[in-house]
């Protein structure tokens, strides 16, 4: 049986990276007393799937992995007990059993959505709100992306769907999926490197607000709709 | 939501940035408005290193037990944040409340190997606290050291206020009271020293002066103040099982060294090797009750949600209730997928099927530690294990399924001769030789994997080689190659692998091991020259530490290199460990001659624990009775 987990990640935690994550939830999964089901073999692991990985330095309300089980109560119980394990800023909002046929959290993922704000330290150009929304409304945006094999042309309008100014911050709804995700911090690189602004030391704040997977009708939800 | 001590920008920009976060699993938060007293407990090397050391969390639940006190944890700063710190001039703060520690009461270092002596001033230095203890005020933590180099604290006595000799679980209660005391009645912190002086175990080196002969050794130390003793005795658990031992220690975010459960099983060793330090100083050995190690484990892993549990002790096949305790945790952690690691285990057919219970035979390697190539140096330094022993070992081994075997030896032993050292060749080649006899061709994937490693001798206060010479760094180097010659000269020495560890390091430990105060002004002028992380070999400046003794005015080699006389003071003499200087000087004398001593089990040898009416000393009721006279 599979379960889905939704948690979130905030304050001093965000410091603590992708993989180390996943070895806290095992921890937590055991020390929770879940009946969590183990690999075969000579070292058993516990059979766990993380969805798309969080940047360090990051916050999130949409982090998610699932979980094999070999048996449970209920979605309410799993919360509750996952919940009086964790640590401050890690949160667990969400269980779900899921349906034989759900494919796993890591493979389903296809999209994130971002809020990012700027570092207090960084002086925004004044005007930075109109040229970031021309930015985006160009027809194409060619940019050149680094991957682990070389780098190649993209357009990153494609992998851009949706991306808004908030206040004093920059929602944006991008492709996530393996292989072709983008960062939300390369989309707002480029836009000031376009504008010919000088980036101070981290100059962004992100979080991550939801992590997407495409429904049958092509629509993006979240991994737990 | 806590506030860190450091910025984003800072913490974005160094390596493993959760070392200096806090907030892990398990971690104590207290209101400080609440706690008449804030602990900082140190250990003085990087997060992962500290984080994987009993003693401290050990310590850091006993402390938190208390509700008048709050314990939080420093660890060194790594280089890369101790530069950003100096710089930006941010003083070190203690992990949980991530307060600067210079506001805490205490600040407790353990202080567990020589080279980590340069991050104590490290610590100090970055918490901006005064180096020296007599500099510092009324505002500034009473710092105080504890755990084995304390046992010789003279070369670092300058930069603390007081040492804790001895166990931790028995005196802190008293000395936090005292420290209460002493504030509510408005009397300093000159004052509260001369009085913790008067409490068993706790050492205050200003109030002690040490005069010296022309040739350089002690004549004589001298107390400063009326009252305080001459001699500052161990203090030691009496009873280890009915005291603190934490249930629920912290559980790091990133990969330690130590990244399991560890349950201490039994405290002190039988044993009695010559060269072993450890194996004095936590005399007499003492056993934990089975039922509350069963309890403890359980809760443990319960409470941390580890995959993997470690015995820890000097020599686990002594616990005597080693095979139940084994039983329970094989039954009850087989379910739950938790490891089980044994190590300081002899190896015999028992061992042998235990770890084919709980381990991965064809991963794992079995460990020896001969420590000397022949039987006759094995006897100076009273290893009891014979070649016989081993081979018989090695041979169950091989037919159970393993082909990895790890040994570990010393070079530069008192009475080490060529024959000694290829001795060590010999022994790995006859274990080759058993595999090949042991193992038809058919069941053999590939070669035997043999790996010896050697590592330098050094002597150490309160072992019977507290008189001996150390080799010098040429000597040293000379065996080592001796030894590679003569590995590589046996029929089997493709599957032999032979490792040797630096010579520098062991020479400098070596001094700082039975040095005397005047080496404070050395540690303090080769931090300054930028010494630090000394134990970490690629941050090791051998040439700094010269130029530092070569600028004091400080020789080396008097520490080291020179054999002392049956008669001379030790700077650590004025401590008193349990064992007698007598009963070390008897075992200095049987080694000369090749005698091997029983181990505590089989007889008493009166060395002196006995007065501490516990452990093995009280086993046997009466027959042990002698040695209490």
């Amino acid at each position: 049986m599979k379960v889905r987990v939704k948690f979130s990640k905030y304050g001093p935690v965000k410091f603590i990276g992708h993989l180390d994550i996943m070895h806290y939830f095992q921890k937590a999964v055991r020390r929770a007393g879940i009946d969590v089901a183990y690999s075969e073999g000579f070292s058993p692991h516990q059979i766990m799937s993380f969805a798309s990985p969080l940047s360090v330095g990051h916050t999130s309300d949409g982090e998610y992995f699932d979980m094999e089980v070999n048996s449970f109560t209920d979605e309410a119980d799993m919360l509750q007990r996952l919940n009086q394990v964790m640590v401050e800023g890690i949160d667990v909002l969400q269980v779900r059993f899921l349906d034989k046929g759900e494919g796993n959290a890591m493979a389903s993922v296809s999209g994130a959505s971002y809020l990012v704000a700027f570092s207090d330290k960084f002086i925004l150009p004044s005007n930075w709100k109109d040229a970031f929304l021309s930015f985006y409304q160009q027809s194409h945006i060619p940019v050149v992306k680094k991957t682990k094999k070389g780098q190649r042309e993209i357009d990153l309008k494609e992998s851009i769907y949706q991306l808004e100014v908030r206040g004093d911050k920059v929602y944006m709804l991008v492709d996530a999926g393996s292989g072709s995700n983008i960062k939300p911090e390369f989309v707002m690189e480029t836009f000031f490197e376009r504008t010919g602004t000088v980036l101070p030391e981290y100059p962004f704040r992100i979080h991550r607000v939801e992590t997407y997977k495409r429904a049958e009708n092509g629509r993006l939800v979240p991994l737990i709709v | 939501m806590r506030k860190l001590a450091l910025s984003d920008e800072i913490l974005m920009k160094v390596e493993k940035p959760a070392r200096y976060i806090g907030g892990e699993v398990n971690a104590v938060m207290k209101k400080k408005e609440q706690v008449q007293i804030r602990f900082a407990m140190c250990f003085p090397d990087v997060y992962e290193i500290g984080m994987s050391h009993l003693g401290i969390q050990i310590l850091y639940d006993m402390f938190n037990q208390f509700e008048d006190a709050w314990c939080e944890r420093v660890y060194s700063p790594w280089v890369d944040l101790d530069a950003v710190m100096r710089e930006e001039k941010i003083p070190l703060f203690a992990l949980e409340s991530q307060d600067p520690i210079k506001d805490f009461d205490f600040l407790g270092i353990t202080i567990q190997y020589e080279m980590c002596y340069t991050n104590i001033l490290q610590v100090l230095d970055l918490s901006q606290i005064p180096l020296h203890s007599k500099e510092r005020g009324e505002n500034d933590p009473i710092v105080i050291g504890g755990g084995p180099c304390t046992y010789n604290p003279e070369p670092i006595c300058d930069f603390f206020d007081m040492f804790y000799i001895g166990e931790g679980e028995t005196r802190y209660r008293e000395l936090l009271d005292l420290y209460k005391d002493c504030k509510a009645q408005g009397l300093g912190r000159k004052e509260f020293l001369k009085r913790a002086a008067k409490i068993p175990g706790i050492y205050v080196p200003s109030l002690y002066d040490v005069t010296y002969h022309l040739d350089g050794t002690i004549n004589k130390r001298i107390p400063l103040e009326d009252g305080i003793p001459e001699t500052v005795t161990k203090e030691l658990a009496v009873d280890v099982t009915g005291t603190y031992y934490p249930r629920r220690p912290v559980v790091p975010f990133i990969k330690v060294t130590q990244d399991r459960v560890v349950l201490e099983i039994q405290r002190g060793c039988i044993r009695g090797c010559r060269f072993c330090q450890a194996g004095q100083l936590y005399r007499p050995v003492r056993e934990r009750d089975v039922e509350m190690l069963k309890n403890c484990a359980m809760d443990m892993l319960k409470n941390t949600g580890h995959e993997e549990i470690s015995l820890s002790s000097l020599s686990s096949s002594d616990y005597s209730r080693l095979p139940e305790l084994l039983d329970f945790l094989i039954e009850n952690c087989g379910r739950d997928k938790v490891n089980i690691s044994l190590p300081s285990l002899r190896i015999d057919a028992f061992s042998l099927d235990v770890m084919n219970k709980v381990q991965d035979v064809k991963k794992s390697s079995l460990t020896f530690a001969p420590e000397a190539g022949s039987q006759r140096l094995r006897n100076v330094i009273n290893k009891g294990l014979t070649e016989e022993v081993i081979l018989d070992g090695a041979r169950l081994a091989f037919a159970g399924g393993w082909s990895r075997v790890k040994l570990y030896f010393m070079l530069g032993l008192p009475t080490e001769t060529k024959e000694d050292i290829e001795g060590i060749g010999d022994l790995c080649n006859k274990i080759a030789a058993v595999f090949y006899e042991t193992v038809p061709k058919e069941k053999r994937t590939g070669r035997v994997q043999i790996v010896a490693s050697t590592s330098f001798f050094v002597p150490k206060p309160f072992t019977p080689f507290q008189w001996a010479a150390q080799c010098t760094k040429e000597e040293f180097l000379d065996k080592a190659y001796f030894t590679r010659a003569g590995i590589g000269s046996q029929l089997n020495q493709k599957s032999i692998k032979y490792n040797w560890h630096e010579a520098d390091l062991s020479v400098l430990e070596g001094v700082f091991a039975r040095g005397d105060r005047r080496l404070n002004q050395v540690i303090l002028k080769a931090y300054e020259m930028g010494c630090m992380y000394d134990a970490w070999s690629e941050y090791y400046k051998n040439d700094l530490w010269l130029s530092a003794f070569d600028r004091c005015g400080v020789d080396p080699d008097f520490y080291s290199a020179r054999e002392r006389k049956e008669d001379e003071i030790f700077p650590w003499d004025f401590l008193d460990c349990g064992v007698t200087k007598e009963f070390l000087l008897r075992e200095w004398h049987k080694a000369k001659e090749e005698a091997v001593t029983p181990n505590c089990r089989m007889q008493c040898n009166n060395c002196g624990a006995a007065r501490y009416r516990t452990g093995v000393c009280v086993e046997k009721g009466e027959t042990n009775a002698a040695a209490l006279r």
